[in-house]
């Protein structure tokens, strides 16, 4: 864990894109306006003619996908998350969902870790919109390391993913050794586990997973053991993992940058309450709007940050 | 298949149209208007026009249709019986429980289909990332697009209008089913859309008007929009919506409406007796209806 280094995962985004643009020349790559935000700029400049700019026109990018995927294309297209999941919704569903088309949807700027640009950009519903449609791969990736795996991974599956990623600048948890020495393999549909503190299991996904952890040591160092999960794909969600927690950890506990209604608390729950009754405790956006601030502000207020997390699992 | 001869080709339409109805009377639910509306349309695109084979109907070489107005499914299954891409006994089970044939047109289910369409003004982006991977991989196959006019009051309409006119989609032609009816009544009434012909203009078209239901007409404007190069081209065709059945001509209330046993024997009747026109060659002459041009 190097967890001093900080990259959004946007970043990592453009960056494993431009990669994957040499190694599969069927990825294309689709913009709304916001190529230099989401970074697919870095794909556009070396792929000139294989990145179309559609202007800010969600609905339109989403469905000038779908055809260039019916073509044997792999579309990859990028807005932030309010614009992908929100406004091209009924794109998304019908289009894109229903058609089981192979398209890639990489929405930037998610949560509440906007920041300054305030609630209506940030967007606190959409895990719960995308996990509810039918085909639809949902992904929430927590550091650089494991968005350039995603992004390279999501190009072998046929059909379509959405992938949430951050603006915020997020601490790196993963690198290669750190993999090796550990053991961890990335598998789409399996969390990672870290430690097996048996006080408490905090689940997290994206931004929140480097939080959690940054809690887990605090509470080492006064003697509390507790387990952190990265839950990095939210469907299908790994059930195995979550029982298993349930079974073995005195507390669950999920966070998220995202509403605490329809997200990953939510998901957890629904495999709990069928498979393992157990009590949750939902850490996330409490069924409120966001507001302007500085995203490090924001996951205090909000209450989503390590001290939040460290006092959810004292009490 | 080609079929070049016109007296052919309004027999294919006129088997589509009953079809059409056969099919929603049926099902007892439906939308009979805007699919008799494009039968001529249907008939001319799958019969003269399009480079398909339903033996071969996952070739990436094929053209591609998208009936982005879905709800005039019924005249897309009719004409992909009519072609060979479904056999016409499943035609009864349009609408019904299990059936491959849905209420709004499903790839996933229907051979033939190209794409699922059916919330309103999503179909001409996807027409344009056909058109757009056509000319990446130089394809050469031409993407048609059938909208409704009451469809075109869509905001994503124009969002792909702006699209298709940036990339110089002219493998991509779109066709506009201008009966100027919608649910709740006249288009003009409803959003008023005035200037047709120079809104699509002003937004990159090359625009040919045309009678939609005269066969010749709608040949020669499909062959001038293949010549078209550097733009995309628009067929606005001035249709009627319930064409070929009297009753339901003109009349928005047959937008959604199953017939009863007594209007479908009545409107049965209608396609018969103009069948026997066309054999005769008595069929009135299109382009004669009175009705408002532009």
């Amino acid at each position: 864990m190097v967890l001093d280094k900080k990259i959004a995962t946007r970043q990592s985004y453009g960056e494993a894109l431009a990669e994957l643009g040499t190694e599969n020349e069927n990825v294309v790559v689709l913009d709304a306006d916001l190529s230099g935000a989401t970074k697919t700029s870095i794909f556009a400049k070396k792929f000139p003619n294989r990145f179309f700019d559609i202007g800010i026109a969600e609905q339109d990018m989403m469905g000038t996908a779908v055809g260039l995927s019916t073509f044997g294309k792999i579309p990859y297209v990028s807005t932030f998350a309010v614009f992908a999941a929100g406004r091209a919704y009924d794109q998304v569903r019908n289009s894109i969902a229903h058609t089981n088309a192979n398209v890639k949807i990489c929405a930037t700027h998610a949560g509440i870790t906007v920041g300054e640009d305030g609630a209506t950009h940030q967007m606190l519903e959409d895990i719960g919109m995308m996990r509810t449609l039918p085909n639809m791969l949902v992904l929430s990736a927590s550091d650089d390391f494991q968005t350039k795996w995603i992004i390279k991974e999501i190009s072998k599956i046929n059909g379509p993913v959405y992938v949430r990623l951050s603006r915020y600048a997020t601490p790196v948890i993963y690198d290669e050794q750190f993999m090796m020495e550990n053991n961890i393999e990335f598998k789409i549909g399996k969390g990672i586990q870290f430690g097996d503190g048996t006080d408490a299991s905090i689940i997290a996904t994206g931004i929140t997973v480097a939080e959690a952890l940054k809690a887990q040591e605090i509470l080492r160092n006064e003697g509390i053991n507790v387990r952190v999960i990265d839950m990095h794909t939210i469907k299908p969600i790994d059930q195995e993992l979550i029982i298993k927690c349930a079974k073995e950890t005195s507390k669950i506990i999920t966070v998220e940058d995202h509403s605490i209604i329809g997200g990953l608390g939510t998901a957890v729950c629904e495999v709990l309450a069928e498979k393992y009754p157990t009590k949750v405790i939902r850490m996330g956006i409490n069924d409120v709007f966001g507001e302007s601030g500085k995203a490090e502000e924001l996951i205090k207020k909000y209450k989503i940050d390590c001290e939040s997390i460290v006092e959810t699992v004292k009490k | 298949m080609k079929v070049t001869d016109i007296k052919e080709l309004k027999k294919i339409s006129n088997n589509i149209r009953k079809e059409i109805i056969k099919q929603v009377y049926n099902a007892q639910s439906g939308h009979p208007g805007g699919a008799l509306s494009i039968a001529d349309i249907l008939s001319v695109l799958y019969f003269n026009q399009m480079n398909i084979n339903p033996k071969k109907s996952e070739s990436n070489l094929r053209d591609r249709l998208i009936l982005s107005k879905g709800h005039g499914a019924a005249g897309l299954y009719a004409a992909l019986a009519e072609r060979g891409f479904i056999p016409q006994e499943e035609l009864k089970t349009f609408r019904k429980i299990n059936s491959n044939l849905q209420g709004h047109p499903d790839m996933k289910k229907t051979n033939g289909v190209d794409m699922s369409t059916g919330s309103l003004g999503q179909g001409l982006s996807i027409a344009n990332g056909m058109a757009l991977a056509s000319k990446m991989d130089d394809l050469g196959c031409r993407i048609y697009c059938i909208l409704g006019d009451g469809e075109i009051e869509e905001g994503q309409i124009w969002e792909a209008a702006m699209t298709a006119n940036k990339y110089e989609l002219d493998n991509l032609c779109v066709i506009l089913d201008h009966n100027g009816l919608q649910i709740d009544g006249t288009v003009a009434e409803v959003k008023a859309l005035d200037c047709l012909e120079s809104k699509w203009e002003s937004f990159g078209f090359n625009v040919i008007l045309c009678n939609g239901h005269d066969i010749e007409m709608l040949i020669n404007s499909f062959e001038q929009a293949k010549q078209t190069k550097g733009q995309p081209s628009i067929i606005i065709a001035k249709t009627i919506k319930g064409k070929g059945i009297p009753f339901m001509e003109n009349k928005s209330e047959w937008h959604g409406k199953a017939p009863n046993n007594e209007e479908y024997e009545k409107a049965m009747k209608a396609l018969t007796l103009e069948q026997e026109k066309i054999e005769h060659n008595i069929s009135e002459l299109p382009g004669k209806e009175e009705t408002i041009w532009f």
